[in-house]
């Protein structure tokens, strides 16, 4: 699995989100995370947010850059300070309270 | 086939575990040769023990000797650090790193960044790991410390099954890898590192004993090989790790059988004539004020005027005062000095712990190549240290000296009382030669003795000697054994005079003697010549009484005759008569 930025209509607007997920290897975690988060960003960020997923099985490189250690992470690059999710993301109300999304929007 | 073959190979390697080097001094000596290859080491601790250090020289011994690459992966300190810290041993991280030899990776966590939202792994950290080792081929790793995992990574559940994934994942990597990790109160590391660490765990530890530290090293547990299992004092010094192990010290040194003069003529006739044996190790006990320094000063002029090279210890006179004070016993130390024969290392015992004076007493040592070493007094060194910690270093001084096959004095400060000799037991048994320097007091006066307690492989004199310090030097006296015990100073002399006036008055009375019978001889001899003038008359007078008698009978017999023939008598028969 490449980077593969999975691109959304409307970018670079106030409220823009970008979302990086780390994952090593199509493993179920990798794919239950995935999944989660796009549910969980189709229903809170409507479309401005841009999630780009890194494989370090093929880029074991960049595990460095942002501090990768647990696999799945989900790191928040934008809007700033950054903020580190670790796991599944099966949590949803971990995962909002991590991202400082609030619910009500 | 015969009986001979089913006999078994001499050396029998095969089931041998395969060891790391760890280039540390004296590491490597302690677990006959380093770690275990090819698997995980616990290296535990508590903080300011010197665990990331001895990882971080592993590494870099690693690269630098054997060359075996390495990966260093902090939890604790950045990259920048690391390089600083490592940098004070002398250790280039640096240069290593850019030569590709090490790979130094600071992994950051901060568990207030983190939130955890469902199942994970730290496959990111085994990726992160893993690409370190295959970008440059590494064969050593360190982490240091995992522990830092747990305080950065809510579930443990979680962790510690990717802990133990973690070692396994190393050894079939084939990596020898170091961890390190912080001591626990009630186990050896603060998370129990040591369930998933079976093959090998190194114990370090920072103890504080009457406000001096040491540090101290013990391998718990060695899975499959033979290690010292005492505690042994380690160093960190400006070039690394040295541990020290002190009952490991063979006994194998080489003997050298020359002799080497005490610089007092009479002290060497006491050791067979001969003096020491050139590096054996000798020890000088005395009471304060006995002339510890100056017998050391003594030998240690000789031997540099000699042409050896002599390294004076001094823990309790500076330099300059050594040389003033040795000046007054005509000892002129400052011309060996000055031609660098003679050098001086003076420092205060409580200056640093013993490890401390014991690494800088090695690399003077190493530094100035001496042939004779005198470390004066050995025994207020002792005192920044335990019993325990001074025999051990004591142990390995000597031992250093004899595989160099340095000639050793140890002054040695005793306080009065008798129990001299029992005191040093502990010390006495490393050393060869064995002085003692006592004070005896009496008579209103304290004298100064020598003997010899034991001199090993020479003849030497038992004899107590009377140790005379002057303005021209040292000089031996026989003491006088007397009823009243061994006499020195005044009562020698007095004993001495007292000797001299019998000795004469024993003299006189055989003149006298002599003389005497002379006129005895010559009264005799004139009564002799009295009584042989007296017997002489006697025998005058005796042949002149016989003279006459027989002039009388003559004449008688004359007159006879003459009758006879008046009267016709038988001339025969009267003639015969009268001859008789």
């Amino acid at each position: 699995m490449k980077t593969k930025p999975v691109r959304q209509p409307s970018p670079a607007k106030a409220g823009f989100w970008h979302l990086r997920l780390y994952v090593a290897g199509q493993t179920p975690k990798s794919l239950t995370a995935l999944s989660n988060l796009k549910q969980i960003c189709e229903s809170h960020l409507n479309g401005r947010y841009r999630i780009e997923v890194v494989d370090l099985a093929e880029q074991p490189r960049l595990s460095k850059g942002d501090q990768i250690l647990a696999i799945p992470t989900l790191v928040r690059r934008l809007p700033p300070p950054m903020r580190k999710i670790i796991g599944d993301l099966s949590d949803t109300e971990r995962v909002l309270v991590g991202l400082d999304l609030r619910p009500a929007d | 086939m015969p009986l001979k073959n089913h006999r078994p190979k001499p050396t029998a390697p095969a089931v041998r575990l395969p060891k790391c080097p760890t280039g540390i001094q004296g590491l490597d000596d302690l677990t006959s040769g380093g770690l275990p290859r090819g698997r995980p080491t616990l290296v535990c601790g508590g903080a300011g023990c010197g665990k990331t250090l001895l990882a971080a020289e592993f590494l870099v011994r690693g690269a630098t000797q054997f060359g075996e690459p390495g990966v260093f992966m902090s939890f604790e300190e950045t990259a920048a650090e690391l390089n600083s810290n490592v940098a004070s041993l002398g250790f280039d991280l640096t240069g290593l790193v850019r030569r590709k030899k090490i790979v130094v990776d600071y992994v950051y966590i901060e568990r207030s960044e983190i939130q955890e939202t469902g199942e994970y792994d730290l496959e990111g950290l085994f990726v992160r790991l893993n690409h370190a080792i295959d970008s440059i081929g590494a064969k050593r790793v360190v982490l240091d410390t995992l522990e830092a995992l747990f305080a950065g990574l809510p579930n443990e559940a979680i962790l510690r099954a990717e802990l133990r994934r973690l070692f396994r994942w190393l050894k079939a990597k084939g990596v020898t890898a170091v961890i390190t990790a912080e001591r626990g109160r009630e186990q050896l590391t603060r998370h129990g590192l040591e369930e998933y660490v079976s093959d090998c765990v190194i114990l370090l530890d920072h103890r504080v004993h009457e406000q001096i530290a040491t540090r101290h090293l013990r391998v718990v547990k060695y899975r499959g090989a033979l290690h010292g299992t005492n505690e042994f004092p380690f160093l960190i010094g400006e070039d690394g790790i040295s541990v020290s192990p002190i009952t490991l010290l063979g006994l194998d040194h080489k003997v050298p059988t020359g002799r080497i003069s005490t610089g007092i003529p009479r002290l060497d006739a006491m050791l067979g004539g001969r003096g020491f044996f050139r590096g054996s190790s000798i020890l000088l006990t005395g009471t304060p004020g006995a002339g510890k320094t100056s017998v050391a000063a003594c030998f240690a002029q000789a031997a540099a005027r000699r042409g050896d090279r002599v390294l004076f210890f001094s823990f309790e006179e500076s330099p300059s005062q050594i040389v003033r004070n040795m000046r007054s016993i005509g000892l002129r130390l400052e011309s060996l000095v000055q031609r660098g024969s003679l050098r001086f290392h003076a420092a205060r015992p409580t200056l640093c712990g013993l490890e401390m004076h014991l690494a800088t007493m090695f690399k003077e040592i190493a530094a100035f190549r001496p042939a004779v070493v005198i470390v004066d007094p050995i025994t207020s060194l002792l005192a920044a240290g335990t019993d325990h910690e001074t025999k051990g270093m004591v142990t390995r001084l000597v031992d250093y000296l004899k595989v160099g096959q340095v000639t050793s004095l140890f002054s040695s400060l005793t306080h009065g009382g008798h129990a001299l000799q029992q005191s040093e037991t502990a010390m006495s048994s490393l050393m060869d030669s064995w002085l003692l320097l006592q004070d005896l007091e009496g008579n209103g006066e304290r004298n100064r003795v020598l003997y010899v307690l034991k001199a090993r492989g020479m003849a030497h004199s038992n004899q107590v000697r009377e140790f005379l310090i002057s303005d021209r030097g040292i000089d031996l006296v026989d003491a006088y054994i007397g009823p009243s015990g061994v006499l020195t100073g005044a009562s020698r002399v007095a004993q001495a005079s007292r000797e001299a006036a019998e000795a004469l008055a024993g003299e006189q009375d055989a003149t006298r003697r002599t003389r005497e019978s002379e006129r005895r001889r010559t009264e005799l001899e004139q009564q002799i010549a009295a009584l042989r003038v007296e017997y002489q008359t006697e025998q005058g007078d005796l042949r002149r009484a016989a003279e006459q008698m027989s002039t009388r009978t003559r004449a008688k017999t004359a007159v006879r005759t003459e009758l006879a023939r008046l009267r016709q008598a038988d001339a025969n028969k009267s003639g015969a008569k009268s001859q008789r």
